[in-house]
């Protein structure tokens, strides 16, 4: 037990680690900005005053290495700098939209992640039957579609041909619950499609990679059904790499967001990223970077605590 | 179960044919084969691979493995026709009925749960017992099986118990729900000599005590000698002969069984003279990281002779070996070749002090690239230490290969995944001989080959060392081998050298007492000899 | 031949319709010029013209016809996504196996690189890199390259890793044999048919992410054809009903299908005798 909790901990400091580091080539990204940044930012056609202005509020007068503490030490206390687009806080421009985004990343991730596993059970139960080949073949074509090509044909059939969702997500902080989930039924579908084809496949692969195993084959010979096999004797086992996958899959969402986002114009993190980085609003991309980063690291270290928990040679030690 | 239907075989097979499928063509595996197991009785199904033991043993229990069919012929058992019965007949019988014990039961156990949990499992299931019963049952299993703390060692998981106990645990398991027929399916194979010794007498004792009828599968004469009332002889598919024990050990009636009961006798000419060494290491230590695994080694490698270095698993011998090749650099002590210092490693070392040590490989497999050509294995060596032109060397690569016994014409363009198990092996040979070397390391070569087979390559071996001068050391788990081949004897247990000496030193008294017990754990041709020798106290608890 | 022969008959029905889209849409790539009813960039017509004989897709929000865009986006979009990739691999597949081979610091180095750069989510990284360096091919080309290359690295190294330990490598290498020809001539030899199921699930991936970044306005840019930009500019018809703006979304996703199910192919085929 002293070892597993050991291990945990240093899962931990190792993702802590991981976050100082991405921070670090975070910040050194944009400080690879050719020439003057202000320059670059502001154009051919910028003031001196103005682009004296910038590179006061950039802090280009100082030393990299003291921007990225000082960047640093905003962050943490949740003062993420300042829009180079229109001067407003950065924290006070995310922090909505991230609740927004959370939102509509959760609801795709409550429809996909169960149908998912259940899929993936069933293929690994039924494999190599009918019903395995063609929802093998379903989920190839799944995955290998853009996401803005699943959201305009949900958009096409669902709200323009049967207008029964709108294609817009309008949403606001005065949005009731239930009409919120409503209005951003068809942006999660639209994302929970890829996702729910990526973990089917890997739930399905996890196990069937298990049952040419010896202890498989011993389960069937002490007389175990087919499901008694797969659900009891092989599912146990394949928690670990079911685990990693779907944490794969939800840090996924927040890739998917942006895309999904921009087709529905969808008021969250997403979109505020595309519209920043046309506008070359650094410090906001920066956030949203940052961010995004934080949660996908969370979400690993989460499934790599579940994997090490899920080990009985690691939580019974010899 | 009245007594009256005692006299009525309990497994009836008749005229079975098992197929398996290869691509797009299904190939027989069994070609017909009869068999009559009564209640109470053992039978012992013998045979190399590729005779369809193990497949026959699972037809017994109606079973057949993936990408292999019924394709004739019956399987009665208690009168119940297995191979046509519905799914749910043939689960109903298992474990209730016939249990099966296979042969890893590192891997046959499921790492997800307790012992107990998985011996409970279907006495629970099919009703035989309540979960307390049930395990109470195991307990008093566990004791009979004579593991150590019965009343604790359910508890623990797969990975927390050794493999000789856990192959226990899994004979103990399939006697969960007392069935008339359990089908072990080479129960000690994997395991060292001292641990099956103490698996044998707990399997034999335990199937004794509860009359139950067995099907014991194995290469082994010596162990199924000890196991069965009656063996039967595969080969290819096919019945070669049937008889009791005592029958089929004094007087084999087929040739090829009497092959098989010859294979032992074999012996390389006794070497006159002791040569100098060649090789020598000289107070080596090694360790993985910190956990020290050769502990001040000395051993000389008489030139133009073989010297056996012999242990279980985990006993060093293969690490010396990777030590004297300078995969393992000592942390003290070193190596001498011909008298000079060798570097510790092999980085360090000359072309052509790599090219007088060479190594043949356990596993033939992955010793040979499957993406060259035999031509390109064998030439390689060639070209990257002599230096020999392309001419040179194919004419090389053909002597050797005739050297080997292998046809250069029809083998030089083939791919090792095209060569049986034994030419893999002769391949290997012809590498390490490639390279024109004084010293080979034969790591466990015959380890992975049926007996004939290691034969040839013993004999080959012997041949290639009287022709050629060369010295080998041969790593082997196997007394028989080393009676059969080695000139001087270093027998190790962990990381030590516990005896060393010529062949009649070692293996003849007066003995060290490690040496004593792995040549007393070695079973025999003779049917009483389990009985006579009565394994020493099961290890210390916990 | 025979053998190349041998393979195509074991071939699925999926994988040799997905085998003959990609020869197709290769083909349409390469002779796009000689295909095209009309030039790529000029204007032709009037805006957003319905399907007719003399434009048989319609013309786009500025007047330009459907049909030959469609055509020249097939060479623009595949060239860039087979130019990333194929860096990528060159990369990745280098440095993992020296990373395998060599091990010690080198790999300790390379992985954690790796690691840090993986830990940020792949598209939002291209989109900061893109708004640090600015829009053009060559940027999109190299920034994707170099991030794609990381997962290369890890299954190369993974992959290699497997094959170092085994006998025959290290017969060669205590025979004295050089780093280069153990990489050469017995790892990736070996190490072959995953990579290449790796390359066709890369080039996927690429492929999606820029049409997804052409779909964005921050990938290939106008007045060059591409089926993410075409989908973007012409996406108000879908609120009239209109399928076109999908034709170009469908192109896409009827290659990345079809290089999949090639793959799904090869990998059954490298992972034996499953079945």
């Amino acid at each position: 037990m002293r070892d597993i909790v050991q291990l945990v901990i240093r899962r931990l400091l190792l993702g802590l680690l991981t976050v100082l580091a991405v921070s670090l080539v975070i910040f050194g990204a944009v400080s690879m900005l050719p020439g003057d940044a202000a320059q670059e930012i502001l154009g051919q056609a910028a003031t001196p005053e103005s682009l004296a202005a910038l590179r006061l509020q950039l802090g280009l007068d100082q030393p990299a290495w003291l921007r990225y503490l000082h960047w640093l030490g905003g962050m943490v206390q949740g003062d993420f700098g300042t829009s180079i687009a229109n001067g407003q806080q950065v924290s006070s421009l995310i922090g909505e939209r991230l609740a927004n985004t959370l939102f509509l990343a959760g609801l795709a991730a409550i429809i996909a992640v169960p149908v998912a596993l259940v899929l993936g059970i069933l293929a690994a139960l039924y494999r190599n039957t009918l019903f395995d080949r063609a929802i093998s073949a379903l989920t190839l074509t799944a995955i290998s579609f853009p996401e803005f090509f699943v959201a305009y044909i949900l958009i096409l059939f669902l709200s323009v041909n049967l207008g029964i969702f709108p294609s817009i997500s309008n949403i606001s902080p005065g949005t009731e619950f239930w009409e919120r989930v409503y209005r951003s039924l068809l942006p999660a579908a639209a994302l929970s499609l890829a996702v729910i084809a990526h973990i089917m496949r890997m739930t399905r692969a996890a196990l069937v990679n298990l049952l040419g195993l010896p202890y498989i084959e011993m389960a069937r010979l002490k007389g175990a059904t087919p499901r008694r096999a797969v659900v009891v004797h092989a599912l146990p086992n394949a928690v670990a790499p079911i685990v990693t996958v779907v944490a794969l899959n939800l840090a996924y969402l927040i890739t998917g967001v942006v895309i999904v986002e921009t087709v529905f114009v969808y008021p969250g993190i997403g979109k505020l990223l595309v519209d920043s980085v046309s506008k070359r609003d650094l410090p906001v991309v920066q956030a949203v970077c940052l961010v995004t980063s934080l949660a996908y690291i969370l979400l690993n270290l989460l499934a790599d605590v579940v994997a090490i928990i899920s080990d009985p040679r690691l939580m019974h030690p010899r | 179960m009245g007594d009256t239907r005692d006299d009525k075989p309990l497994l009836e097979i008749r005229g079975l044919k098992v197929e398996g499928r290869t691509g797009e063509e299904w190939r027989p595996i069994i070609k017909g084969v009869d068999l009559t197991l009564r209640r109470g009785e053992v039978l012992g199904l013998i045979g190399e691979s590729g005779a369809g033991k193990s497949t026959l043993g699972l037809a017994a229990m109606g079973f057949r493995r993936d990408g292999c069919r019924f394709a004739g012929g019956t399987v009665h058992f208690d009168g119940i026709e297995l191979t046509h019965a519905s799914h749910q007949v043939r689960r109903g019988l298992r474990s209730s009925r016939i249990a099966y014990v296979a042969q890893s039961a590192a891997a046959s156990f499921n790492p997800a749960y307790r012992l107990m949990t998985q011996h409970t499992e279907f006495p629970v299931l099919r009703g035989v017992m309540s979960r307390a019963e049930a395990e109470a049952d195991a307990v008093e299993l566990y004791r009979r099986m004579q593991l150590p703390n019965p009343e604790e060692i359910g508890f623990r998981y797969p990975h927390q118990v050794s493999g000789g106990q856990l192959q226990r645990a899994m004979t103990a398991m399939a006697m969960g729900c007392r069935p008339e027929l359990i089908i072990f399916d080479e129960p000690t194979t994997a395991l060292d000599v001292t641990t099956q010794l103490e698996v044998l007498s707990a399997i034999r004792d335990a199937v004794q005590s509860f009359g139950t009828a067995a099907i014991y599968v194995t290469h082994d004469l010596a162990v199924v000698a000890q196991m069965a009332d009656r063996i039967m002889v595969l080969l290819k598919g096919e019945t070669v002969e049937e008889a009791p024990t005592r029958d089929m050990l004094a007087a084999p009636r087929e040739d090829y069984t009497k092959s098989l009961w010859a294979v032992r006798s074999f012996r390389a000419p006794e070497k006159t003279g002791a040569g100098a060494p060649l090789v020598e290491v000289r107070q080596v230590s090694a360790a993985y990281g910190t956990t020290p695994v050769l502990r001040n080694i000395t051993v000389p490698f008489r030139e133009g002779r073989t010297t056996a270095v012999v242990g279980e698993s985990g006993s060093g011998k293969s690490t010396l070996a990777r030590a004297i090749m300078g995969l393992l650099p000592p942390v003290s002590g070193h190596v001498r070749l011909s008298g000079k210092e060798l570097p510790r490693r092999y980085q360090d070392r000359s072309r052509e002090e790599l090219r007088q040590t060479q190594v043949i490989y356990q596993m033939a497999d992955t010793a040979l690239n499957p993406r060259q050509k035999i031509g390109e294995i064998i030439g390689r060596p060639i070209e990257f230490y002599l230096g020999a032109d392309r001419r040179t060397r194919d004419a090389k690569v053909r002597g050797l290969l005739e050297d080997i016994e292998l046809d250069p014409a029809e083998y030089i363009d083939r791919y090792p995944s095209e060569l049986s198990g034994g030419q893999k092996q002769r391949i290997g040979i012809a590498r390490a001989l490639a390279a024109e070397p004084r010293f080979i390391i034969c790591d466990e070569v015959t380890s992975a080959l049926d007996q004939l087979v290691a034969e040839g390559i013993l004999k080959l071996l012997t041949r290639l060392q009287a022709e050629r001068n060369l010295t080998y050391m041969f790593i082997t788990h196997d007394i028989a081998t080393v009676r059969a081949i080695a000139d001087d004897v270093v027998v190790m247990r962990n990381g030590e050298v516990v005896a060393a000496g010529t062949k009649e030193q070692v293996l003849s008294p007066p003995f060290h007492p490690y040496t004593e017990l792995l040549l007393d754990s070695v079973p025999e041709m003779d049917p009483d000899w389990l009985t006579r020798r009565r394994p020493p106290a099961t290890g210390p608890a916990g | 031949m025979s053998r190349t022969l041998r393979l195509l008959r074991t071939m699925p029905p999926s994988a040799l319709v997905g085998a003959t889209v990609i020869v197709l849409y290769v083909l349409v790539a390469v002779f796009a010029p000689v295909i095209a009813p009309y030039p790529e960039r000029e204007v032709v017509g009037a805006q957003y013209l319905e399907w007719s004989s003399e434009f048989p897709l319609g013309t786009d929000s500025l007047g330009r016809d459907m049909l030959s865009r469609l055509i020249y986006g097939a060479r623009n979009t595949i060239a860039i996504a087979f130019l990333a990739t194929t860096l990528a691999f060159v990369l990745g597949a280098v440095l993992g196996l020296l990373a395998a081979v060599l091990r010690g610091w080198v790999d300790q180095v390379l992985s954690r690189i790796v690691d840090v750069v993986m830990a940020i989510p792949g598209l939002i990284f291209i989109l900061l890199l893109l708004s640090v360096f600015g829009t053009s091919i060559t940027t999109l080309v190299l920034i994707i390259a170099i991030l794609d290359s990381t997962r290369v690295f890890r299954l190369t190294r993974a992959v290699a890793f497997g094959i170092v330990a085994l006998d025959y490598v290290e017969a060669a290498r205590v025979r004295g044999e050089g780093i280069l020809w153990v990489m050469r001539r017995e790892i990736l030899p070996n190490a072959m048919p995953p990579l290449v199921a790796e390359y066709g699930m890369r080039f996927c991936f690429v492929f999606l992410t820029i049409a997804a970044l052409s779909f964005l306005g921050l990938g290939i840019q106008p007045p060059a054809a591409d089926w993410g930009s075409m989908v973007r500019e012409n996406a108000t018809l879908i609120t009239f009903g209109d399928i076109t703006p999908l034709l170009p979304a469908a192109a896409i996703a009827a290659l990345t299908v079809a290089v999949n199910f090639v793959v799904d192919w090869m990998l059954h085929l490298s992972s034996g005798l499953k079945e």
